[in-house]
C-alpha cells in the first residue's frame, strides 16, 4: 500500500460561498494513485494547537499532479485552512482508506448531501472514464441554493445534470434527496454511492434495501491518525463489534453497518 | 548525514534489554507497528511497544471515542484488541523479523488474567519485553485498581515477573496521590523498569448539547498538554527507585526527550505525536544523534539524570 507524508504546495484557494472553500494542492505522489472515496489527513498549522490532523476526502484530481479538497468552515482547524494563502505548504498524509467500488454493470446513482458531495465529483469523473456507456445519475442535496450552485456546476461540466433538493426549497425539490430518488427511474439493478450527513445516508440505505439495490456509503467520524493506530474512528458493524472508518472504510457496503434510524 | 552522527552512541539498557537508542513508541499509538512502515524505518527505533493485549478479544467502547482538546486529545478507546490468541497467530507472525525489539503491552481484570497472558506469551519468539498496563482509565474494573493500590501493584508485578523470561516494565498511572509510592511497590514486586505516565483522566463537554463529548463520559488526556506533569513525575520517580525509568507523556521531539532524560529517564516513549507525524519517532532518533555529535558527548547516557538544580 502506497502512502505518503509530504509537504504540498497550495496552488489555488477558492471561496465558493462565504464559508465553503476549495483548496488545490500540488502533490503528484498522492494525485497519481488516489482513488475516489479515499481521503487525506492534513495539518492545519505548525503549532501544537490544534494538535490533530483533519480528514478530508479527495474531491478531484487532475493530470496526476494536483488534487482538491472541499470543505465548510466549521471550527478552528477548517478556519485556519481557509485562511491559508496560495503558495504556502501543507503537511498531507495520504491517500488513505478504501474507495468506492465501481460497478459498471449496474445503473449507478451518486447521492450527496452538503460537503459529502466532495468525493462524488472524483467518483463521477472516474466512472465516466471506466463505464463510458452508463453515465451515473446524480442527486445532490444541501441547505440552500447558495451551497449547492457551484457544486452542481462541477457536475454539469462533466456533462452530468444533477437532480437537486434543498432544505429551504431555493433550488430543486423542497425536501430530502430520498424524495427525489423515489421519483427517478432507477430500474431493477442499481447501485447507490452515498456521502453526506448520517441521517441522509441511513435513509438512502433503507431506500436501497427495500428495492434490493446496492448501496455504498462513505462514513465520516472523529479520527486522530487516519492509518489504523488510534482506533478512534469506529462504526458499529452488523457482524458485531466495530469497523474502523480509516482502514476498513471510509466506504462501506451499507448492509455491513448498523444503522440507528431515529 | 555525517558519519559522526550515525556513529553517535545512543545505546541504553532497560534491565537486560539493550536498545540501540532510547526512543520507543507508546502502546496504543503505533498499532502493531507494520501500519507505520510506509513512513518509518522501523529498524532505526529503540523499540516498539504494541497495542495492549488481553486474554479475550475486546470490542472497546462505543463512539465517540476521541476528542481533541487544547494541545492534546482525550481518548476512551476501552482497550479494543484482538485478544492474546489472535495476537500470537496473526500480529506476532507479522512482527517476527521486524528487526526492532518488540515490547508487548498486556492488561487484565484479575491477577490471574495477568499471570495467564504472561505465561501464554512466554513461549512466543520475537518478544523482547513485557509492559504491564496497570493504569488504563477507560475500563470500568480491573486495570486501574492495580495501578492505584501499592500492594496490588506489587502483586500483579510479581505474578507477571514469575511467568516471564523477558524484562518486565510496569506502566504507571498518574491518577494517584503519590506516584513514587506505586513505583516503589512495583520495584519491590520485581519490575525491571517503570514507564510513566499513562494518560491523565479528563473530560470534555459540549455546552450546546449539554452532553459529554465522549460516549464513555471520561477519558485519558494525552499530547503536549500533559508534558509538564509527566516530566515532574519522571523526576520524582527517578529519585525514588533504582530501576530504569521510561518517560512518557507529550513527547514529540529530540528536545523533549533530552528534557525527560535530564529529569532521570533512561528511555522514552513517543505516543500521541505518532498520530500527528508518523515519522516523529525516527526524526527524534536523528535529533538525538545530532545532539550527541554536536555536544561531543561520549554517549547519550551521560545526560541521564543530569539536571542542574538551582
Amino acid at each position: 500500500m502506497s502512502q505518503f507524508q509530504e509537504k504540498t504546495q497550495i496552488t489555488r484557494i477558492e471561496r465558493l460561498t462565504e464559508n465553503i472553500v476549495r483548496i488545490t494542492l500540488d502533490s503528484p505522489d498522492i494525485a497519481s494513485i488516489a482513488k475516489p472515496g479515499q481521503f487525506v489527513m492534513i495539518r492545519t498549522g505548525n503549532g501544537k494547537d490544534p494538535l490533530l490532523r483533519r480528514p478530508f476526502s479527495i474531491s478531484q484530481t487532475s493530470n496526476s499532479q494536483h488534487f482538491q479538497i472541499l470543505f465548510k468552515v466549521v471550527g478552528r482547524g477548517t478556519s485556519l485552512l481557509a485562511h491559508c494563502r496560495e503558495g504556502e505548504y501543507l503537511s498531507v498524509l495520504g491517500p488513505l482508506g478504501n474507495g468506492f467500488r465501481i460497478n459498471c454493470k449496474s445503473r449507478n446513482c451518486l447521492v450527496g448531501g452538503g460537503m459529502g458531495i466532495a468525493p462524488l465529483l472524483f467518483l463521477a469523473k472516474t466512472m465516466l472514464r471506466k463505464c463510458p456507456n452508463t453515465p451515473p445519475l446524480v442527486v445532490l442535496g444541501a441547505r440552500n441554493r447558495e451551497e449547492l450552485t457551484s457544486l452542481v456546476y462541477d457536475f454539469a461540466e462533466l456533462g452530468l445534470s444533477a437532480h437537486t433538493a434543498t432544505d429551504d426549497g431555493s433550488l430543486g425539490h423542497h425536501g430530502l434527496v430520498t424524495d427525489v430518488l423515489k421519483n427517478l427511474d432507477l430500474g431493477t439493478n442499481c447501485t447507490s454511492y452515498v456521502c453526506g450527513p448520517h441521517p441522509m445516508m441511513a435513509a438512502v440505505h433503507l431506500f436501497c434495501k427495500d428495492r434490493n439495490y446496492g448501496c455504498q456509503v462513505s462514513m465520516e467520524t472523529n479520527m486522530a491518525c487516519g492509518m489504523g493506530a488510534c482506533l478512534g474512528c469506529i462504526v458499529p458493524v452488523t457482524k458485531g463489534g466495530y469497523g474502523h472508518a480509516c482502514t476498513d472504510g471510509p466506504v462501506f457496503d451499507a448492509k455491513e453497518l448498523v444503522w440507528e434510524v431515529k | 548525514m555525517g558519519s559522526e552522527i550515525t556513529s553517535a552512541d545512543l545505546r541504553v539498557s532497560i534491565g537486560s534489554l539493550n536498545l540501540k537508542n532510547p526512543v520507543m513508541t507508546a502502546s496504543g499509538t503505533f498499532g502493531y507497528a507494520r501500519e507505520f512502515e510506509p513512513y518509518v524505518n522501523l529498524h532505526r527505533l529503540g523499540a516498539v511497544v504494541v497495542k495492549g493485549i488481553s486474554i479475550e478479544p475486546r470490542a472497546g467502547n462505543p463512539p465517540p471515542r476521541i476528542v481533541e482538546t487544547s494541545c492534546g486529545m482525550l481518548n476512551a478507546i476501552g482497550l479494543e484488541n484482538v485478544g492474546v490468541e489472535r495476537f500470537i497467530s496473526e500480529k506476532m507472525i507479522s512482527l517476527q523479523g521486524i528487526n526492532v525489539p518488540v515490547i508487548v503491552n498486556i492488561l487484565g481484570d484479575t491477577l490471574e488474567e495477568y499471570r495467564e497472558i504472561a505465561k501464554r506469551l512466554a513461549d512466543v519468539d520475537g518478544i523482547s519485553g513485557i509492559e504491564v498496563n496497570i493504569s488504563c482509565p477507560n475500563v470500568k474494573k480491573g486495570g486501574v485498581a492495580f495501578g492505584t493500590v501499592p500492594n496490588m501493584a506489587a502483586a500483579v508485578t510479581a505474578a507477571v515477573k514469575e511467568s516471564s523470561s523477558v524484562p518486565v516494565i510496569v506502566k504507571l498511572s498518574p491518577n494517584v496521590t503519590d506516584i513514587t509510592e506505586i513505583a516503589c511497590a512495583v520495584e519491590e514486586g520485581g519490575a525491571d523498569a517503570v514507564s510513566l505516565i499513562n494518560t491523565l483522566i479528563g473530560m470534555a463537554i459540549d455546552h450546546r448539547s449539554r452532553r459529554p463529548q465522549l460516549a464513555n463520559v471520561i477519558g485519558g488526556l494525552s499530547g503536549p498538554a500533559i508534558k509538564p506533569v509527566a516530566l515532574r513525575m519522571v523526576y520524582q520517580v527517578a529519585q525514588a527507585v533504582s530501576i530504569p525509568v521510561i518517560g512518557v507523556g507529550g513527547i514529540e521531539t529530540a528536545e523533549d526527550i533530552l528534557e525527560f532524560m535530564l529529569a532521570g529517564a533512561t528511555a522514552v516513549q513517543i505516543g500521541t505525536a505518532n498520530f500527528v507525524n508518523p515519522r516523529a519517532s525516527e526524526e527524534a532518533v536523528e535529533g538525538l544523534a545530532h545532539y550527541v555529535a554536536e555536544q561531543k558527548l561520549g554517549s547519550i547516557r551521560e545526560i541521564i539524570g543530569g539536571l542542574i538544580l538551582p
